[in-house]
């Protein structure tokens, strides 16, 4: 016992000292790869964080050129301006487009609604997709689709039971997301028919 | 061509799609060989990320061939051999210009919080994704490098994210000489961060998950001392008995949106998306790192709001540090390091999956089966 060190208080965490290292730093950089190689806290890619010196040799504009708008592109209402540069990929289309140009033109990022709005849409395209897709020659498959056999090809048993997995008791949700699609499509059709089936007796 | 196509939450196949064209002067064609599915794809796949649409090619982890370039593209040429990061970048920007390419301001319409990221829902931009046979480019002088001769294709996957974002992880955790250091996560992006945490000084490297083959990953693979949540009533009272009850130093969260480990956060967020994302890993980092700590979190998280212990974080005048990586911004250094031998990305890849069984892979990939750490697809089985 030091001799600063008081009687039923433990030499460290209460103390001014941290308690000395498990392993000095040449122990370190004798059993770890690499260890130390960037040290030096001023002398690494981040460091600092903003930085004017990094070259990218490339850019030879102050602005990009516009890509140009050959379909009216949905924005942020926090953007003053169209990006010169954007994906194009699935533009709005349908229900779920609407509802997705409502999200965008009403509601700023800062707004629970902008995001609730962006996800209810995701939900009712995913659902009209499916049946859009009854009508093509490649409908919706969730047996492939969920890629489900992969259970049987990589371990599924064997790679959850009797290993303490955190993310067993909620696998057994996923197929709820996925089925309820289906459940609450099929349950929303026959309420619908069973109302106009009654409709029809009276 | 053919392409990873999303078609719901949970449910993504292979579809015959138009080969995307050049749609700005500066716009490179690139014809895919690998790609990869990283943790990020998992929020997409599980439909927590907002405007997530029906036909969206995911995938921004990639390299392959230039196929087809734009009249302006100098530094590229038909037949080089690329690595593209997964940040799309105008380079010109107040933040591209300042080094925050993550953060460019002129690559996506849909929400000025977020960059440009291919194949990551229209949030980040509408860009198709690279899990496919082609993908666009844009900005085909300022993103993509040529992959050197002497480096593996699937080491040049990882650089474009898994291996930048592990190494920028540590970088944000801002480590000192002999720092004890907590890694949340043994996924691809904690293994590396928890991997550079020693190349910056580490004195001491932990790491905490739930699943046994990644905790014995990073035992050999990242010389980490481990321990699995499940087994610890409390985590938290855990991380500070072994630090002498200070807590750690350093706490990197490389866990994200559906952390597990409170089955009320995980089913708030994951399953009924009335969170941003669980914040039971971030809210473990600020409980169990020091007083005047550091915490990194590159573990990703939707728009919403989430439950974090802001309060906790006030009271212990903690550094919170946080990005999507500006991945092409730590390649000359992990070029070194790979070089060097210091790291080997691919040590963590344990699955190989053709394009054509994405359905399996994204299956295996989420649902962890197999001993699963990072899946390669491999896009073009000839090259
Ligand atoms: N910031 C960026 O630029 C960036 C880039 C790539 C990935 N990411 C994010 O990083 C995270 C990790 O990516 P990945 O590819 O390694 O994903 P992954 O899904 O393979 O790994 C996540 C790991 O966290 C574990 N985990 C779950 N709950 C935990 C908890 N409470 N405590 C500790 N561990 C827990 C899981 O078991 C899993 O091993 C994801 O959120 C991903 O979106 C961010
Ligand atoms: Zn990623
Ligand atoms: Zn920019």
């Amino acid at each position: 016992m030091s001799d600063h060190q008081v009687e039923g208080v433990p030499e460290y965490t209460y103390t001014p000292d941290k308690a000395p290292p498990a392993e000095t730093s040449e122990q370190l950089r004798a059993r770890i790869p690499g260890w130390g190689v960037d040290l030096d806290p001023a002398d690494r890619p981040q460091v600092p964080r903003e930085r004017r010196d990094l070259d990218l040799p490339g850019v030879r504009w102050r602005f990009p050129e516009r890509q140009p708008e050959l379909q009216p592109r949905e924005r942020s209402i926090e953007h003053g301006t169209l990006p010169p540069v954007y994906g194009t990929a699935q533009p709005l289309h349908g229900l779920s487009g609407t509802i997705r140009r409502l999200a965008y033109r009403r509601y700023s990022e800062a707004r629970a609604a902008h995001w609730l709005l962006l996800m209810a849409a995701d939900r009712v395209e995913a659902r009209g997709a499916v049946l859009r897709s009854l009508a093509t020659l490649r409908p919706d498959d969730p047996v492939t689709e969920t890629g489900i056999v992969a259970e049987l090809e990589h371990h599924g048993w064997r790679s959850r039971i009797g290993r303490g997995r955190a993310d067993a008791g909620h696998h057994a949700l996923d197929p709820l997301v996925v089925g309820g699609s289906w459940a609450l499509g099929g349950a929303a059709t026959f309420v619908v028919l069973r109302r106009a089936a009654r409709a029809r007796r009276r | 061509m053919k392409a990873m196509v999303y078609r719901g939450p949970y449910r993504v196949r292979v579809e015959e799609k138009a080969r995307p064209r050049i749609e700005h002067p500066n716009d490179a064609i690139v014809r895919v060989t690998r790609a990869a599915i990283c943790g990020s794809d998992l929020h997409l796949y599980h439909g927590m990320m907002p405007d997530t649409r029906v036909g969206h090619t995911f995938g921004h982890e990639f390299v392959g061939i230039v196929d087809e370039v734009g009249p302006s593209v100098q530094e590229l040429t038909v037949g080089d051999k690329v690595m593209v990061p997964f940040n799309v970048f105008c380079g010109s920007c107040y933040f591209c210009t300042r080094g925050l390419y993550s953060n460019c301001h002129n690559v996506n319409p849909n929400a000025t919080a977020v960059g440009g990221i291919y194949g990551y829902s229209h949030t980040a931009g509408g860009y198709d994704g690279g899990q496919a046979e082609y993908v666009r480019v844009p900005f085909a002088d300022v993103g993509p490098s040529l992959v050197p001769d002497w480096l593996d294709d699937e080491d040049a996957v990882l650089m474009t994210d898994a291996l930048a974002t592990g190494y920028f992880g540590a970088q944000l955790g801002d480590i000192r000489e002999l720092d004890t250091v907590v890694v949340l996560g043994a996924g691809p992006v904690g293994l590396f961060a928890a991997k550079s945490a020693w190349l910056m000084g580490a004195g001491r490297v932990i790491v905490i998950d739930h699943l046994d083959d990644r905790l014995e990953k990073a035992r050999t693979f990242a010389h980490a001392e481990t321990y699995n949540f499940v087994e610890h009533r409390d985590i938290v009272v855990l991380l500070k008995r072994i630090t002498d009850h200070l807590g750690a130093d350093v706490v990197i969260d490389a866990v994200g949106a559906e952390a597990d480990g409170n089955l009320l956060m995980h089913v708030t967020s994951a399953k009924l998306k009335l969170q941003g994302g669980s914040p039971v890993a971030l809210n473990w980092a600020i409980d169990g790192v020091r007083k005047g700590g550091t915490v990194s979190v590159v573990g990703a998280y939707g728009p919403l709001f989430s439950a974090v212990k802001f309060g906790d974080a006030l009271n212990k005048g903690l550094t919170i540090n946080m990005n999507q990586t500006p991945a092409k911004r730590q390649w000359p250094r992990l070029l070194e390091h790979v070089r060097a031998g210091h790291l080997k990305p691919n040590d963590v890849v344990t699955h190989r999956f053709p394009l054509e069984e994405i359905g399996e892979a994204y299956h295996a990939f989420s649902a962890k089966l197999d001993g699963i750490i990072k899946p390669i697809i491999v896009v073009d089985g000839a090259a």
